[in-house]
């Protein structure tokens, strides 16, 4: 017998355990070290989660009661994946393509980025997977009871709402430590996934020591198992064929439509490949979760005292023949099935909520809609986290509530029905181009009713939701509106009445509003798209050009990714297009992908509502809507190759209208440069002729002979400084600067230079910000040349800055052996006309006077950078003049002859 | 050395691949058909018990339907291989 103390041990020792190895796969998967992360074993395993404690402890005590119709749980998900060819395939591919981010996700994709059907298929998720999840919590409880019960010594039972309590508590810890840390959903979830994979192998173990203690050590081997099966009660089980078929089918269908079956097998797929191992593996899985089930009912019936609950079977029957490790093994597997099951269920429901209801709700209420700035990510990571909790306690409430209930089985079946009620939308509009929005929300809406008042409410108990009265006689005594006996057919199944009447008119209200209603432009290129997902062709585009600015873009884009991120992509992008910088063009083609990155963030209908906000009225051109109406894509085909060809000579146009405008703009320059020099050189030279002259009067007194020799001595220096800044920036333009490189801590640096710019325009206030800790850091360079940049940039910023109360931002961090380092200040900024004139020669925005200089600066800089192995850029979008310095922590050489 | 024939078919591996998908796209039809066997079953009105036997038809048409995937997955990835997404555009309308 195992004290209830260890067992509370272990339980935490297994806990702890988890967290490690969640934490170590994270870890790897940073460091890029996690390549058998994404294996197909790791892929299959994570599946089991399809196995929770209603498979672990239930399906013993439904076969004990029904016979071998527990099976039929197992064998509708082996249909579907024997067919992963023909619907699991295509809904990865289409998962990848479109960055889906859940099943409500998918289904608003599909009809038109339309958020109502997300927030149907929400409702419909949450409501079914309540009462599951209130399921896991009552298992672990139960189980935890079966220890206790029989341990007077060790520590005092606890009441069983404290163990759910604490499960719960847990649980969601667990979940929001290593379920949100990052927003895309696309991006994998490697501690989580990992820890899953240990849990399906512990379950798997568990069930299977079981079963092979029960058939050989209590019966005695398969030939005496079968003796008892056929000696058993349950050899007379009663076989229904409907049902039989109907919840084969309920399985398969739940199989695709469970929020977290969509979690792991599409969202957190990352290659559709392991698909194909997975069609045979996780039935091999599945088949072995099922093989001892019925020997341990067939045992357990014939071997526990009468009235013993076959539901825990798999942890008494090791108990009362003295295996007290191998129940604690049980109890561990059993354990397992149920977190796992709560943890992935909780962040897909989450993700769900905080897309569909949560992000949108926010954005329509805040002032100035989509186009405030604001932090978008850090609400949406924290109403995740508030929507995990939510949900667990959502559960646990529920759990309370019904006290629960005798079997477990019943639960879980109808959470089955409720989320297969998405199937018909989700098959519908991955192969039949003609369903409609209006079809797919009425679909729901019907199905979903049907089901909630058929069997949801009746799931009670008579007087539970819905008063016996009703359930015997229907409401207000309609005797076809009785809920278990809709339209007068009697004698029916509960389970199997309430799924084919919800499937049926769900299936038919869908099909025949989608012929009768038409789709709005959206609909029909996503229909398009999802139908034909295998196509080569990328499809229509949903963008035509309609005046964004990439700035105003990159601003929104920041809030959502997260400011690195947002400026990588946007970077990319630009680089794509043959452009420098952070701003790309804003084609089609690139909007296009922008929203599918932050569909990845936030969802498609938000990601969709949040750009069309930007590209009001351009949304579908007539071009893209008689392409999605021609049927004759081969001629498209051509089409698009030409089309690609002239997009490729357009860049390349692009390309050289920006060079020639910018020879133009130089040429410009160059003149200006000519009157500029000479008008540099003449004010000083016209003062010191005038000056000397004056000094030649021999009678001057000497007071005045000193104050004029003051005079043309300032002047000369400032003539010098002048021949000396363009004797720099020939030699720098020039690659002949000799560099002498030394080590210095870059926080050293910036205090220097903020040190020596404070004598420019001494007399304002200056607010500088900076994080100390993050800027200590080594930096290998010639630290002068280097000074010489942040003296430039940061005396600039107290010259132009012209907010009232002036600040400056300086962020430093290192990425992949680069030093980047931003100066950003709270002006009004750079215009974009002028942004990439600002680091050529002589180029001052403002009059000459005010500058006090000769517009030499940023050239220097640009050129001292160069030199350095680094670079200096403007940075767009961040709410003022933002210049973002970036070089290698040593010099390029110096690595080369490390590397060599 | 003999002349090696000229090959009957054109595009054989293509072709080959062709028909693995045709398989893959029986195979949850077969799945069905076995699984949806016991539904012709009457095991509480047999004079002699036999759901022991059922037990093990069940398990034992399983094991058969995961060898059947098992090795028709290798196929198509070999397949998949050699006629590189030949058959892709031949199947993606629907």
């Amino acid at each position: 017998m195992v004290p209830f103390n260890i067992l509370v041990a272990v339980c935490l020792a297994y806990v702890c355990l988890l967290f490690v190895v969640a934490f170590a796969a994270e870890r790897r998967a940073e460091q890029g070290l996690a390549r058998w992360l994404r294996s197909p074993v790791i892929y299959t395993l994570s599946l089991s989660i399809y196995c929770t404690a209603w498979t672990f402890y239930g399906a013993v005590g439904y076969a004990a009661r029904s016979g071998l119709e527990f099976v039929t749980i197992y064998l509708g998900p082996t249909i579907v994946m024997a067919g992963w060819w023909v619907i699991l395939r295509k809904l990865v591919r289409i998962g990848q393509a479109q960055r889906v981010t859940s099943i409500a996700d998918l289904i608003s994709s599909r009809y038109g980025k339309s958020n109502l059907l997300g927030v149907i298929v929400t409702l419909i998720c949450v409501v079914a997977a309540t009462p599951y999840i209130a399921l896991q919590l009552q298992s672990v409880t139960l189980s935890v009871g079966v220890f206790a019960s029989e341990t007077p010594e060790g520590w005092a039972l606890p009441d069983q709402g404290a163990t759910a309590l604490w499960v719960a508590g847990g649980l969601s810890i667990f979940t929001i430590l290593f379920g949100t840390r990052n927003l895309d959903a696309n991006e994998r979830h490697h501690g989580i996934v990992m820890a899953i994979a240990l849990e399906a192998v512990v379950k798997l173990v568990a069930l299977l020591a079981v079963g092979i203690f029960v058939v050989w050590g209590i019966a005695g081997g398969i030939g005496d198992v079968i003796d008892r099966v056929n000696a058993s009660p349950i050899a007379d089980w009663p076989l229904k064929p409907a049902r039989w078929m109907g919840l084969t089918f309920v399985a398969a269908a739940a199989l695709l439509a469970l929020p977290r079956m969509f979690q792991v097998m599409v969202v957190e797929n990352s290659d559709e490949r392991h698909l194909a191992t997975a069609s045979w593996a996780f039935p091999l899985y599945l088949m072995l979760m099922s093989l001892f089930v019925l020997p341990i009912a067939v045992v357990g019936l014939g071997t526990m005292p009468e009235g013993a609950n076959p539901d825990l079977f798999v942890l008494t029957l090791p108990l009362a023949n003295g295996q007290g490790k191998l129940a604690m093994l049980a109890f561990l597997g059993g354990f397992s099935s149920a977190t796992s099951m709560v943890i992935v269920c909780s962040i897909a429901l989450a993700t769900m909520v905080s897309n569909h209801v949560v992000t949108p709700l926010w954005l329509s209420m805040r002032q100035g809609g989509v186009r405030a700035p604001g932090d978008v990510r850090g609400l949406v990571l924290m109403s995740r986290r508030v929507s995990i909790a939510a949900i667990l306690a959502l559960g646990y409430t529920y759990y309370h509530l019904s006290g629960g209930s005798a079997a477990l089985a019943a639960i879980g079946l109808i959470s089955f029905a409720g989320v297969s009620q998405i199937l018909p939308a989700m098959l519908g509009g991955i192969f039949w181009r003609g369903a409609t929005r209006v079809g797919a929300a009425l679909g729901l809406s019907v199905g979903f009713g049907i089901w909630l008042y058929s069997l949801y409410l009746p799931s009670f108990g008579p007087d539970g939701l819905l008063s016996a009265r009703i359930l015997a006689e229907g409401p207000a005594g309609i005797g076809w509106l009785k809920p278990q006996a809709l339209f007068g057919i009697e004698g029916l199944d509960p389970l199997l009445h309430a799924v084919f009447w919800s499937l049926s008119l769900n299936t038919a209200v869908f099909v025949g509003a989608s012929l009768l209603t038409f789709p709005n432009p959206v609909e029909r290129m996503q229909g398009l798209a999802f139908v034909n997902a295998f196509d080569q062709d990328p499809g229509v585009r949903g963008w035509s050009r309609g005046g964004v600015e990439a700035e105003d873009l990159l601003t929104m884009s920041q809030g959502i990714l997260g400011a690195d991120e947002a400026q990588e992509f946007f970077q990319a992008e630009a680089a794509r297009q043959g452009k420098g910088g952070f701003l790309p063009e804003t084609t089609p083609e690139f909007i296009e992908r922008l929203e599918r990155r932050l569909a990845g963030s936030v969802g498609t209908a938000t990601a969709h509502a949040m750009i069309s906000q930007f590209a009001e009225g351009a949304a579908v051109s007539a071009q893209d809507l008689m392409a999605v109406a021609s049927e004759a894509q081969q001629i498209l085909e051509y089409s698009t190759q030409l089309e690609a060809k002239s997009e490729e000579l357009a860049r390349t146009a692009r390309a050289l209208q920006e060079a020639n405008d910018k020879l133009k703009d130089l040429s410009v320059q160059k003149d200006t440069f000519l009157s500029q020099i000479s008008h540099e050189l003449r004010t000083p030279m016209t003062s010191i002729r005038a000056f000397s002259e004056i000094l030649m009067d021999p009678e001057l007194p000497g007071a005045m002979q000193q104050k004029y020799a003051e005079v043309i001595h300032e002047e000369t220096i400032r003539l010098t400084r002048l021949l000396d800044d363009l004797l720099d920036l020939s030699v720098l333009e020039n690659r002949k600067v000799q560099l002498t490189i030394k080590a210095a801590n870059l926080h050293d640096l910036l205090d220097k230079a903020v040190q020596a710019a404070s004598n420019t325009r001494p007399e304002r206030s200056f607010v500088y910000n900076r994080d100390t800790a993050a800027e200590h850091m080594p930096v290998i360079t010639d630290t002068d040349r280097l000074l010489q940049v942040f003296i430039n940039l940061v005396s600039n910023a107290r010259k132009y800055c012209d907010a009232e109360r002036p600040e400056l931002t300086i962020l430093t961090r290192k990425r992949g052996g680069r030093i980047i380092v931003d100066f950003i200040d709270n002006g009004t900024g750079i215009p974009r006309e002028s942004q990439r004139l600002i680091f050529e020669k002589f180029a001052r925005l403002t009059d000459t006077q005010r500058a006090g200089g000769a517009g030499l600066g940023l050239a220097i800089c640009r050129e001292i950078m160069v030199n350095l192995g680094g670079n200096i850029l403007y940075l767009p979008g961040q709410g003022g003049a933002a210049f973002r310095v970036s070089l290698p922590v040593k010099p390029e050489s110096q690595q080369s002859a490390e590397a060599a | 050395m003999p002349a090696s024939k000229p090959p009957k078919f054109l595009a054989r591996n293509s072709y080959r691949r062709r028909r693995m998908i045709d398989a893959a796209r029986v195979l949850p039809l077969v799945a069905s058909f076995l699984f949806f066997i016991p539904v012709l079953w009457r095991p509480s009105e047999t004079p002699e018990p036999d759901t022991a036997r059922g037990w093990i038809y069940i398990f034992a048409a399983w094991v058969v339907l995961i060898v059947a995937a098992l090795v028709l997955s290798r196929l198509l990835e070999r397949a998949g291989r050699g006629a590189d997404e030949v058959a892709d555009d031949a199947e993606g309308a629907p």
